[in-house]
């Protein structure tokens, strides 16, 4: 990473903790997990919190569907660790690969339901012009999508938002597949906290 | 640390602004806000602060070194890229519900 605090920057017990990691799961600590315990009375307790909540909490979008979310507002924000560690989640968790990766590539053509893919078109348009109209909200609303769930896709387009920047700006390493289905199994099993 | 309780997460998310904006820190609380608002920032704080808020991909070894050339270290620099990351999230945030509220109100 591009801060060598968030290298080398961890008290001896996190250390400890990252080689047990290393150890059993016989991949590298995710830099996303890193941030994360770095200072965490800052940024990473309430950013882990949050996360949990908007991916694992109660919602009327099943977790696949809201990793998939994840993974489209990563690809709009141009975000390769985040969209490899979502992709590879959201797929795990549908048990389809086929039809995440199609989403992504070309969301009109893409067999998703009526209602997934009005939200992810408001994210879309949301995260990459920066704005949203009440017309925009109105079609998602019209396909079936419930007010909630609207308001369930907002929290997790916010969470993504600032993941995707700060992967990028802090330069997470891209993994491997075989460490990004590391982290999907480990996503699915445990959530964010 | 003091976080609302599950299932709000509205509420997480003024937990969050509020810790990185108004708690003890490394960057003056001032430039905190600044870098949340993506405003009113000193170069070369601003070409890196804004690349985060706006296109952060591309984010460059050579905005970090400009940076701490210029006396920042680099916990102040984790802090205001936080701030400046969450900053943009958050004006993003609010239109979406701004707009849902008009839509369902």
């Amino acid at each position: 990473m591009r801060l060598g605090i968030l290298n080398d920057g961890y008290g001896f017990g996190t250390k400890l903790l990252f080689s047990l990691i290393r150890l059993f799961s016989r991949q590298q600590v995710p830099d996303a997990a890193r941030l994360t315990f770095y200072r965490p009375d800052f940024y990473g307790s309430y950013s882990k919190a949050l996360t949990h909540e908007a991916m694992r909490g109660p919602s009327g979008w099943p977790v696949a569907e809201r990793e998939l979310m994840a993974a489209y507002v990563s690809k709009v924000n141009d975000c390769p660790f985040c969209i490899g560690a979502h992709t590879a989640t959201a797929s795990l968790a549908a048990r389809n690969e086929v039809t995440v990766t199609a989403a992504l590539a070309d969301l009109e053509s893409a067999p998703v339901g009526e209602g997934l893919h009005a939200t992810l078109r408001m994210l879309g348009t949301l995260t990459r012009d920066g704005h949203l109209s009440a017309e925009d909200v109105r079609a998602v609303l019209d396909a079936g999508v419930s007010r909630q769930q609207v308001e369930d896709a907002l929290a997790i387009c916010y969470v993504f938002n600032v993941t995707n920047r700060l992967a990028n700006a802090f330069g997470f390493e891209v993994m491997n597949p075989e460490g990004f289905q590391a982290g999907a199994k480990y996503l699915l099993r445990r959530g964010y906290r | 640390m003091s976080l609302p309780p599950d299932g709000d997460k509205q509420a997480l998310v003024r937990a969050l602004e509020q810790r990185i904006l108004t708690g003890r820190g490394m960057a003056l609380p001032e430039l905190r806000a600044k870098a949340f608002e993506d405003t009113d920032l000193p170069d070369p704080l601003a070409t890196l602060l804004d690349k985060v808020a706006k296109r952060s991909f591309q984010v460059t070894d050579g905005d970090f070194a400009a940076a701490v050339a210029a006396g920042f270290t680099e916990d102040q620099l984790f802090e205001l890229v936080i701030c400046a990351a969450v900053g943009e999230s958050s004006r993003l945030y609010q239109a979406g519900m701004a707009a849902l509220a008009e839509a369902s109100g």
